[in-house]
């Protein structure tokens, strides 16, 4: 088979796995351009947001920066803070995304909750090729983002279908996916850890300042853990 | 107010590369070439199920227990989809099926 044909195979393989993904981020997406439009920013700058720093919550948090006092090195240092769980997915993904060559770049640039979501939840059919299997599931995540700005930017003006609680499909894509992780016996500490150390950090530190501290927790925890924990 | 295009521009570029940084950095301190310690490997793999576990609680962080509804949609809709998920196993169907009861529910029943 020839690169086109295998390429193709994993992108009909990984679809379906993005289809959760697609309505969450056309919705979200979509809610984005409309925002930014209310701010002052058009399509350009949506898109091009969308397009650069493919970093939904981030995003979000970021329209109040463009509309006050410019303050780059402040957006810079609240970008690290917000997108700080990257880390983890990329510690998490050294070892599926190890010698993919050039499309490597692309896997880890776009490698956002829903693409770790996926990637490390879903196995690799056995037909299907490593490198394509990856890449089709984030390009898909990071076209339907950008997809989803540029039609909110342009139409979201216009849209009245009641969409209100739509956006959950996202929280139901990690729940069904938590699950999935479930299944394996030997994932179950860690996965308990998790959502322990997050409710936690929620208690104490409250909506909006709960990521870092529940990283910090899940980091010590699974140190400490570790002849326990194991895998 | 609203910045200028040069400012604008500037400030994309400085959440591009906040976020960026974050994603890059794993992979630059543990180049492919070599292997990562055997620390981080262990990390690597125990990390997924936790980071998941994290990701359900974040999602539903803005959800207030105090002030009506009481995040009653969010508890229902989650119990939906875990017994939607055991009996049919369908990755889809759970999530669709979670979704539409989650939007019946704050469209209608606790509108």
């Amino acid at each position: 088979m020839d690169n086109k044909k295998i390429f193709k195979k994993a992108l009909y393989t990984a679809f379906p796995n993005t289809i959760p993904v697609l309505t969450g981020f056309l919705v979200l997406g979509t809610a984005y351009g409309v925002l930014m439009l209310k701010s002052g920013y058009g399509t350009l700058w949506s898109v091009m947001m969308s397009a650069l720093a493919f970093c939904g919550s981030m995003q979000f948090v970021a329209i109040t920066l463009l509309t006050t006092v410019f303050n780059p090195i402040q957006a810079f240092m609240l970008s690290i803070m917000v997108n700080a769980r990257h880390l983890f997915y990329g510690l998490a993904m050294l070892e599926k995304y190890r010698g993919l060559g050039k499309a490597r770049f692309f896997l880890i640039y776009t490698l956002c909750d829903e693409t770790f979501s996926i990637s490390s939840s879903i196995a690799l059919p056995e037909d299907v090729d490593r490198k394509y299997f990856y890449l089709s599931i984030s390009l898909l995540n990071y076209l339907y983002w950008v997809l989803g700005t540029f039609i909110g930017s342009i139409l979201g003006r216009f849209i009245t279908f009641n969409t209100k609680g739509l956006d959950f499909v996202l929280t139901a894509l990690f729940v069904v996916l938590f699950l999935e992780q479930l299944k394996k016996k030997e994932n179950r500490i860690s996965g308990i850890i998790g959502v322990v150390a997050a409710a936690a950090a929620l208690l104490v530190f409250g909506t909006g300042n709960m990521v870092i501290p529940a990283m910090i927790i899940i980091l010590l925890i699974l140190l400490v853990g570790r002849e326990k924990i194991c895998c | 107010m609203l910045l200028n295009p040069l400012q604008t521009f500037v400030m994309v570029l400085a959440i591009a590369l906040g976020s960026v940084l974050t994603r890059f950095t794993p992979f630059f301190l543990f180049p492919q070439k070599k292997d990562p310690p055997k620390l981080i490997t262990y990390l690597g793999r125990s990390l997924p199920p936790a980071m998941m576990g994290l990701l359900v609680v974040y999602c539903l962080e803005g959800v207030s227990v105090t002030a009506s509804p009481h995040g009653i949609p969010e508890l229902i809709a989650i119990l939906v989809i875990i017994a939607v998920h055991m009996w049919k196993n369908n990755v889809l169907i759970s999530i669709g099926g979670g979704t539409i009861v989650y939007m019946i529910l704050v469209q209608s029943v606790f509108s």
